[in-house]
């Protein structure tokens, strides 16, 4: 990252780069408005879509500077992509977003030293290790285990913290006992069947590697029990996507090589990942490697190969569990929330739904906007506190009236985000992966 | 860089309104210089976001006192930019006057404030049991001040009119910010003008309409849903003439040409066909065994007339589905080129084919492209030229084609603008079609309500 204060010019201005139908495409019909949480919020047209845009074809033209007021607008967005379902006329306003915000980090509008250095460690430094996210990850998995979290919370130690740091300290994700390669090595290695009628590899995740290695042991198991040999190789790295939606191309495409070279991308017939956002991601490394000689065609079968876990398993024709999730109670009452980029961003929509549907001793009930975004967006629940707060809540409101045990979803930014929203209200439901759920069913046979 | 604000018109409004609701930075101002129209686009001076009629009614006095113009504005879904902003204007954007302020079931009627969603009134009227029929494409996004200001139709004008049918009395904030009201509950009244009526459809060049009592229907028990599918565009225009001419009021009759088809078929995929000339959408409403009757009746009039098939739709979701999917017909076609510009020539019904086969050979004289979907069952057609605003020479043919399109309309008949309004993308056409004597009454009219010359000044005529 390097600060400049020159005015922008067609050769150094990322949105005037980007060819021009791209930014012309929206015809400014305002379809995408009542889609748009922001909006809905807070009836501003400058946080809509159809505004967002309006200011990107503006400094474009060179009629609008990179201010720090359009700065602030560009990450007000969640990124949703809300919109891009809604619009018509097919705006890809993904690719508008990522571009403006790589232009407001160029030219460092928003920088300050702290954001400044937030952003190196962040973004540069621990998501760019998963060597460093273990350390850190064990580490938080000691204060959470050892009774050293319950003794803080119990003496109120954290009201001595700093605001920020209190309001972030309950949204930090749980650590998982073992993280996703460890249990992978003991438990899963041998599984993998004999004559495998598939060869897929997995996309463990940064967080959800840590955080939610039970998604993808689950994951696993559900693979193996469908014919599949899962292979997880250990050079992989975060997806990038963090990376690429908060304007820092540069490290999206740098972690998008590492993966290509460490997954077999002509050998495997899938790579599948579990997790909305990052799957949103990976299916475009074509797109963002294009044009890099030595890379670019991997990339392109590697786009073709990429595959949300729901999708593989409905192309390969799960086998429906025989194993009931039912309760002393009766069925067990589900209902999904969509990952925004599962849906927004994949199109993956009914494909969830059929897999819920097919466990037996599964109630499953629409959620009210179940597309609606939960607020999580990335990191968003912790830049824009407030209006992520505005979303849950909204959510919140819709969960409790389905009287669900279980809410299903897809990502594990949702999963941290809503999991907050459940304490938060007091509701007794917990958070479970479909694909934890199919794997429970499939051990409820024995 | 952009700046167009001014800071005394800017002291004298946040004395009057809170310093959040009136917006002037050069973000807010770019955001706020267009509406739905393509390539027209001004700044204004400032945006201000009222939330009371009283605010409404302080900004006005504001202006007058200054002489500066105000152009009212709702979602910015207008198609002849007849809310796009002119030099140093206030714009008065109304989307936080938005409340439904009282639904009466002993009197069938719904009291709203402009800056309602129209698919909130629908959908608080089917909460009741009731139904309010005008439904334009932009449905979900434009707000009833706006449909009222334009006088917007839909798919559902053919049987149920358009919004004007459903208007019975408004709440108007004059250019000197004094408050009128015209129009009661009641079903009859003769009490002086309608002024009600002058007010519908005068984009906001007479006053800014502050509340609407609009009028409710009961629910149609019955609905059935037909497409039909034809090689030849003649085709589906002469079965929609029999359909009519068989008396029979659909309440909607729609049709789609291939290219928009196609584009809709991108966005939507609904299972559109694509290789057909023409696909129309057909549904009709009431008692239930009169929606069977009807349909049946439908259904042979379009195969006797040369339909490929005609298809039912099995389901009210995907009656639901058909319907959606052509209100986006004019954005998909967005997919095509970068540049839409959309129009809503109406001719009487039976001159449909004449004004069909018109377009066609004006687009193929001109060498453009035009896709043309649209309202058949009442006349209103939405050729739509798909071109390029930054191709000069293509450009000039477009408007040449238009001119053209415009001048065969007023031979047959018909009307430049059935729906959009004039605005400013019609200003220049309106005089041929409604002549020398309708200008200058028009002309003494604005005179009298807005002596100053304050209200969205420049539209419509000078």
């Amino acid at each position: 990252m390097h600060s400049t204060t020159v005015a922008p010019s067609p050769a150094d201005n990322l949105l005037m780069g980007l060819d021009y139908s791209v930014v012309q495409q929206c015809m400014h019909c305002g379809m995408c408005l009542p889609t748009c949480p922001t909006y809905v919020e807070t009836l501003q047209e400058r946080s809509s879509p159809r505004g967002r845009i309006a200011m990107m074809r503006a400094v474009a033209d060179g009629k609008l500077d990179v201010t720090k007021a359009f700065a602030d607008e560009m990450y007000y967005c969640l990124g949703c992509l809300a919109c891009q379902t809604a619009c018509p006329a097919g705006v890809n306003y993904a690719e508008l977003i990522e571009t403006a915000r790589a232009e407001v980090e160029r030219r460092n509008v928003l920088g300050s030293p702290q954001r400044n250095l937030l952003r190196s460690l962040l973004l540069q430094r621990l998501f760019t290790s998963r060597r460093r996210l273990h350390l850190l990850g064990r580490i938080l998995r000691l204060y959470q285990r050892s009774g050293l979290e319950r003794a803080v919370r119990a003496l109120g130690l954290m009201r001595l913290a700093p605001k920020r740091l209190r309001e972030l300290e309950p949204l930090a994700p749980r650590m998982s006992s073992r993280f996703t390669h460890e249990a992978f090595a003991s438990d899963y290695m041998a599984t993998n069947p004999v004559r495998p009628a598939y060869r897929v590899g997995l996309l463990v995740g940064c967080v959800a590697d840590i955080s939610f290695a039970h998604v993808n042991t689950d994951t696993i198991e559900v693979l193996q029990a469908n014919g599949c040999e899962v292979v997880l190789p250990q050079a992989q790295e975060c997806c990038g996507s963090l990376h690429g939606h908060n304007g820092d191309v540069n490290t999206a495409r740098r972690l998008a090589r590492i993966n290509l070279d460490a997954f077999d991308v002509n050998g495997l017939d899938a790579i599948l990942v579990n997790g909305g956002g990052c799957g949103s991601h990976i299916k475009h490394y074509d797109h963002l490697l294009a044009g890099d000689a030595d890379y670019e065609a991997r990339a392109s079968t590697w786009s073709r190969k990429a595959l949300d876990i729901h999708e593989w398993l409905e192309q390969i024709r799960v086998r429906p569990p025989r194993g009931s999730l039912a309760t002393a109670d009766g069925p067990l009452r589900v209902t999904y929330h969509e990952s925004c980029h599962l849906k927004h961003g994949q199109g993956v929509s009914s494909a969830p739904r059929k897999l819920l549907a097919m466990i037996p001793g599964i109630e499953l009930v629409e959620l009210t906007e179940a597309d609606w975004c939960c607020g999580s967006a990335g990191v968003y629940n912790i830049t824009q506190p407030e209006m992520s707060a505005k979303l849950l809540q909204r959510k919140m409101g819709h969960i409790a009236s389905t009287g669900a045990a279980v809410i299903a979803m897809g990502n594990p930014g949702c999963t941290v985000q809503i999991e907050h929203g459940l304490r938060q209200c007091g509701l007794a439901a917990r958070v479970e992966h479909p694909v934890s759920l199919l794997a429970a069913a499939y051990r409820a046979e024995a | 860089m952009m700046t167009a604000s001014d800071p005394e018109l800017t002291a004298a409004l946040t004395a009057v309104l809170p310093a959040a609701q009136v917006l002037t930075t050069a973000e807010d101002l770019a955001v706020f210089a267009f509406d739905g129209t393509a390539i027209l686009h001004q700044l204004p001076a400032c945006v201000v976001m009222p939330e009371t009629v009283e605010q409404v009614a302080a900004v006005l006095r504001v202006a007058s006192e200054r002489h500066v113009p105000v152009v009212t504005r709702g979602s910015g879904t207008g198609l002849s930019g007849g809310s796009v902003p002119c030099e140093g204007c206030i714009v008065l954007c109304l989307v936080r006057l938005n409340h439904i302020l009282e639904v009466d079931t002993a009197n069938l009627t719904m009291t709203v404030e402009p800056g309602v969603v129209t698919q909130m009134i629908a959908e608080r009227a089917a909460d009741v049991g009731l139904f309010y029929p005008p439904d334009p494409g932009s449905i979900r996004i434009s707000t009833i001040g706006g449909n009222v200001a334009n006088n917007s139709g839909g798919l559902r004008g053919l049987k149920y009119g358009v919004t004007r049918d459903y208007v019975m009395a408004l709440q108007v904030a004059m250019a000197d910010g004094q408050i009128l009201t015209t129009g009661t509950k009641c079903v009859k009244d003769v009490a002086g003008f309608s002024l009600r009526d002058l007010f519908i459809g005068s984009e906001g060049t007479l006053g800014v309409i502050t509340r609407i009592t609009l009028k409710l229907i009961p629910q149609p028990a019955a609905k059935a849903t037909l497409l039909g599918l034809f090689d030849e565009m003649t085709a589906a225009a002469e079965t929609i003439s029999a359909i009519i001419a068989a008396k029979i009021i659909p309440c909607t009759l729609e049709f789609l040409d291939r290219t928009t088809a196609e584009c809709v078929e991108g966005y939507a995929h609904i299972g559109l066909p694509t290789d057909v000339a023409a696909v129309t959408l057909m549904e009709v409403d009431g008692h239930p065994a009169e929606v069977e009757e009807q349909a049946a009746r439908i259904e042979q009039i379009a195969r006797d007339h040369g339909a490929r098939d005609v298809r039912r739709a099995a389901t009210a979701a995907e009656a639901t589905q058909l319907a959606s999917a052509r209100r986006t017909a004019f954005s998909a076609l967005a997919r095509r080129a970068p540049t839409v510009i959309l129009e809503d020539v109406t001719v009487p019904r039976s001159r449909l084919a004449e004004m069909v086969a018109a377009i066609q050979r004006i687009a193929a004289d001109h060498d453009v492209t035009i896709g043309t979907f649209g309202h058949m069952g009442d006349g209103n057609l939405h050729p739509t030229f798909l071109t390029d605003e930054r191709n000069a020479t293509e450009m000039a043919r477009v408007e040449a084609a238009m001119k053209e399109i415009f001048q065969v309309t007023i031979d047959l008949e018909g009307t430049i603008t059935g729906e959009h309004g004039v605005g400013l993308a019609k200003k220049p056409f309106l005089p041929a079609a409604v002549g020398p004597v309708a200008m200058e009454v028009m002309r003494r009219l604005k005179k009298d309500f807005d002596p100053a010359g304050i209200l969205n000044p420049g539209k419509i005529f000078d």
